[in-house]
């Protein structure tokens, strides 16, 4: 019997990219919807299978077309890359599920077609940084899911998305290009594009300069994509001028494949190769996280409106996950790698949350949102639940990033107790945020007329299922923990 | 039944109740009452169940998830935990009966929601009692709070919001902002949270960080109401009176004097505490709570918000009793949870029997309030006396041994505060005695009124009964908690 389990890598990038233009065709209203939903739901469960041969002990390498790797294109799937796998095709069909009635507001009907064409596509290429195993394809993926997630976050009635939109492209961009340019001075240096036999060849050539060269572009492009602090300029905007459920799909995801890429670039393909490189990594990125994790909470605390408050949360999200990694530990990097997952919860809740409370209130401003608890009590409940997982209280999945990260961080001396004294600090911040937000809805003053009450069912079903599960893996987290433990034992393999 | 499904049974009974009662609400209010009072009686029967157990030295345990390694979710029941579960759950029983005289009474509005959040309130702190470590503790603390935030703001008016917002801020971010670290830092520090009997920190932790960790136990521990974090009480005065009575007089506040008593006792240990002098402001800081809260009570006219002052002072004074570290005192602080426990919710039902009777919520209308209702008055007159001390009340055995305790280590701060604060109570509940029974009433107020429904009734004097009987009969209290300090793990 054929066994088709081996093909579920290349299927896993096949299933959306090639739906993207069966979607375009479908014209009659609602259609174009189903296609989407179902090919994200399709795409979820190889991801899930994926994961499920990755727990089993299976690593999955896949040649297309039988050509042998360098000649060939080579896909592969490892716990790390499982993790990241479920996290992208969960949050698109979360949010795809979620966001039918607010994209069918949002978008009109003509060009719904060519929007859900643009989803799946920013979903195809998401989904292929991930599997994909060499350098240049990479590239290309990644550039299929920044163009097309221009589109998706452009493709509101918001005005102000065109400019966030523009400079979201224009910093998109360069780190594209900086990467590129990164993998061409390897490219010259080694003849290969393949990251294996990157990993092998570049020791030959280490102590040239075009490799230094080439990881510093790497690692400052892949960090300006991922919204590093202070790379992160073209972020918050980009986010809250996008529609709803784009919103959710991105924040989930969208800077965590960058992440992912800088991780596996930096531990694996230079860590063993250049000399001192660990120090270098960590030296040059703790700073930037410990501030990323103080300075874009401060922001979130003194803003008003909603979206942004929550996009500026995310930088210092991102921050936790830089911080983790810069630790070079294997736990260090599994606190990353679970937070990966565990922030696409709480944040993919949040903006859910977020979505149903749209379908009621036009501005998304605080003072806009009093008493909102009175009227919509299910979403606020869903929203404290995810809230609670941001800011790390026992119970919730946010909580175990942080136990992980502590604990790896109180392995290094005195610097760790400055370091958990930061989380600490900021998980306090983020408390006050969320508690403003709480504080609105609970305990202010409904102004005007009330019209309308809860969120539609269906919204409202999609957003528990993400708040319920922030309570699952925050009593069950051993899903998350074992790949990330898995991926982080891999990630550190070179370091001594 | 074996002692750990019977742990885990007194933790589900509440939801299934709560899910008992939301469904039998479809079918009748009097349906839906039969299953409180079902769930209230099981659970209770449950509860008393492990009593035996304990007497005879077991330790029930019963572990349900393991979600780190060394945080699990788990439980053990140990002589303080029994005593806090055995005497909440038997106060429900009544609790639910007052409820039902006073949620008619009153034609109070979303009575299914009530009754629902408050079985899930008992869960909780089934949760808290038995928890085995300090992050158990936690969740339950948690939802707790969460859970009894919908029964302070029942009402939903703009006053009642505030509050609400009081107590929930407080109590969240306390907890969150303190406690949390608190955790995270013994976790550290010894390598687990579990309860154990001797303390786990001895050795690992010295000098002035033992104070602060212990500061941020006792303030992140808001339940306590030490002060300054003690303002959401007052604040929850605003839920209707059996809120007050069980949960702002029973659960909720002895759940955190419940669980500062557990961290000093099982986390830091009696002796350890004792010679370590960092840890020595705790004494002072409960003390001067307790002469406080009971000035601030003196100066009150609303009858619950002066309940609630002395709420706060008594919570500091089992805090204090705890403080001495001394074995009689710890059996005090104990013994004084149950006896402020069966006094105050006899005043609470007694405050919210002449609020349904007769609207009055202010001290200076009770004027020859006692001739109209004489049995509630008569219950609130053994509460306050049980609240002053005098014999035979319940009040009484509690202080003479935290008295002891005092002594034994030679603590005049102690003994003069118990002194004064004996002073201070006959001083605010004496006049409410004379005015409601000798005073002439006041002929400006519409006085025509009766007594309080019979099932109102009925429940303050059940607690003013027991309030007499703990003087009597205390002996298997005093036998189970001596084991704390007799070191029997």
């Amino acid at each position: 019997m054929i066994d088709w389990s081996v093909h579920l890598p290349a299927l896993q990038v096949i299933v959306p990219m090639l739906s993207a233009p069966f979607a375009l065709l479908l014209r009659p209203r609602g259609l174009a919807w189903a296609a989407a939903v179902a090919a994200s739901l399709f795409a979820f469960a190889i991801a899930v299978m994926l994961t499920l041969g990755v727990l089993d002990g299976r690593n999955f390498e896949y040649q297309m077309g039988n050509w042998p790797a360098p000649y060939g294109i080579e896909l592969g799937v490892d716990a790390f890359s499982a993790l990241v796998l479920l996290v992208i095709t969960g949050a698109s069909s979360l949010a795809l599920l979620a966001g039918r009635r607010s994209l069918d507001a949002d978008i009109e009907e003509d060009r719904q077609p060519l929007f859900y064409a643009a989803w799946l596509l920013a979903l195809a290429g998401l989904v292929g940084i991930p599997v994909a195993a060499d350098a240049f394809n990479i590239f290309v993926f990644m550039e299929i899911s920044s163009l097309a997630s221009y589109v998706l976050i452009a493709g509101g009635p918001d005005r102000r998305a065109l400019p966030a939109v523009f400079k979201y492209l224009i910093m998109g961009t360069i780190g594209a290009t900086f990467y590129l340019i990164g993998i061409g001075l390897i490219y010259l240096m080694t003849g290969t594009l393949n990251l294996a036999d990157m990993e092998l060849r570049i020791h030959e050539v280490a102590d040239q300069k075009p490799i230094l060269v080439a990881a510093g572009f790497i690692t400052i492009g892949l960090a300006l994509k991922a919204a590093v602090f202070p790379l992160h300029v073209w972020l918050p905007n980009a986010y809250t001028y996008a529609p709803n459920a784009v919103t959710v799909f991105l924040a989930a995801c969208a800077t965590k494949v960058s992440l992912y890429l800088l991780l596996r670039f930096d531990f694996l393909v230079f860590q063993p190769n250049l000399i001192g490189h660990d120090v270098q990594f960590s030296y040059f990125l703790m700073p930037l996280a410990v501030l990323a994790i103080l300075i874009a909470s401060l922001v979130a605390l003194f803003e008003k409106n909603l979206k942004r408050l929550f996009a500026y949360s995310s930088v210092a999200q991102i921050g936790y996950i830089l911080l983790g990694a810069s630790l070079v530990s294997v736990a260090g990097l599994t606190a990353s790698v679970v937070h990966i997952f565990n922030h696409a919860l709480a944040k993919g809740a949040l903006f859910l949350a977020i979505a149903c409370l749209a379908t009621r209130y036009s501005s998304l401003r605080l003072e806009n949102l009093a008493g909102a608890a009175r009227r919509m009590p299910w979403t606020m409940g869903a929203f404290v639940l995810a809230g609670f997982s941001l800011v790390g209280v026992p119970g919730t999945a946010g909580f175990i990033s942080k136990w992980y990260l502590m604990t790896a961080a109180l392995d290094h001396g005195s610097v760790g107790v400055v370091l958990v004294m930061a989380i600490v600090i900021s998980s306090l911040i983020a408390l006050a945020y969320v508690w403003r937000v709480i504080e609105a809805a609970y305990f202010g003053e409904p102004k005007g007329a009330a019209s309308g009450g809860e969120a539609p069912v269906g919204i409202l079903a999609v957003t528990w299922i993400a708040a319920l599960a922030n309570l699952y893996y925050g009593l069950a987290p051993s899903l998350p923990v074992t790949l990330a433990s898995t991926a982080a034992e891999s990630l550190l393999r070179h370091v001594p | 039944m074996s002692s750990s499904t019977a742990i885990l049974m007194a933790l589900a009974l509440p939801l299934v109740g709560a899910i008992g009662i939301a469904l039998a609400a479809r079918i009748g209010s009097n349906v839906r009452e039969a299953v409180t009072l079902l769930t209230a009686s099981a659970l209770a029967w449950t509860v008393w169940g492990l009593l035996p157990e304990l007497m005879a030295g077991g330790r029930p345990s019963a572990g349900l998830v393991e979600v780190l390694p060394g945080i699990e979710i788990a439980f053990r029941v140990e002589p303080l935990g029994m005593l806090f579960a055995a005497l909440a759950s038997m106060l429900w029983i009544i609790n639910s009966i007052y409820s039902i005289g006073y949620m008619r009474g009153n034609r109070e509005s979303h009575q299914t929601r009530f009754y629902i959040f408050f079985a899930i309130a008992l869960s909780a702190t089934m949760g808290i009692a038995f928890a085995d470590n300090l992050f158990t503790l936690f969740l339950f603390y948690e939802l707790l709070t969460l859970s009894t935030y919908p029964l302070v703001s029942h009402k939903g008016d703009a006053k009642t919001v505030q509050s609400a917002r009081t107590y929930l801020g407080i109590l969240l971010t306390t907890s969150i902002g303190l406690l949390l670290p608190a955790i995270i830092w013994t976790y550290f520090v010894a390598g687990t949270g579990t309860f154990t009997p001797g303390g786990i920190l001895d050795g690992k932790l010295e000098g002035p960080a033992v104070g602060l960790l212990l500061g941020l136990f006792v303030f992140g521990i808001g339940k306590a109401a030490v002060m300054p974090v003690h303002r959401w009480l007052p604040a929850a005065m605003v839920a209707p009176t059996p809120v007050s009575a069980l949960l702002h007089a029973v659960a909720v506040v002895k759940a955190g004097v419940f669980t500062v008593t557990k961290v000093i006792v099982y986390i830091f240990g009696i002796d350890f505490l004792f010679a370590e002098p960092s840890g020595g402001w705790l004494l002072y800081a409960t003390a001067f709570t307790v002469i406080a809260a009971s000035v601030v009570a003196l100066r009150q006219s609303n009858l619950k918000r002066m309940l609630a002052y002395s709420t706060i002072g008594q919570l500091s004074f089992v805090l204090m009793a705890a403080a001495i570290l001394k074995p009689l005192a710890e059996i005090g602080a104990a013994v004084h949870m149950v006896a402020h426990a069966f006094g105050k919710i006899t005043l609470f039902f007694a405050a919210g029997a002449i609020y349904t009777a007769s609207k009055k919520t202010e001290i200076f209308q009770l004027r020859g309030i006692g001739r109209r209702m004489p049995w509630t008055m008569t219950a609130f007159t053994i509460g306050a006396l049980s609240m002053i001390g005098v014999p035979p009340t319940g009040g009484f055995v509690s202080k003479w041994y935290i008295l002891a305790g005092a002594f034994q280590a030679e603590n005049y701060v102690a003994i003069a505060t118990i002194v004064l604060s004996t002073a201070l109570n006959a001083a605010y509940f004496l006049p409410i005695i004379y005015l409601a029974w000798f005073a002439q009433e006041d002929s400006t107020l519409s006085n025509e009124h009766g007594e309080a429904p019979f099932a109102a009734v009925l429940a303050l004097t059940l607690t003013a009964a027991l309030t007499l009987a703990f003087f009597f009969f205390n002996g298997t209290l005093l036998i189970l908690e001596g084991q704390i300090v007799q070191g029997t793990p």
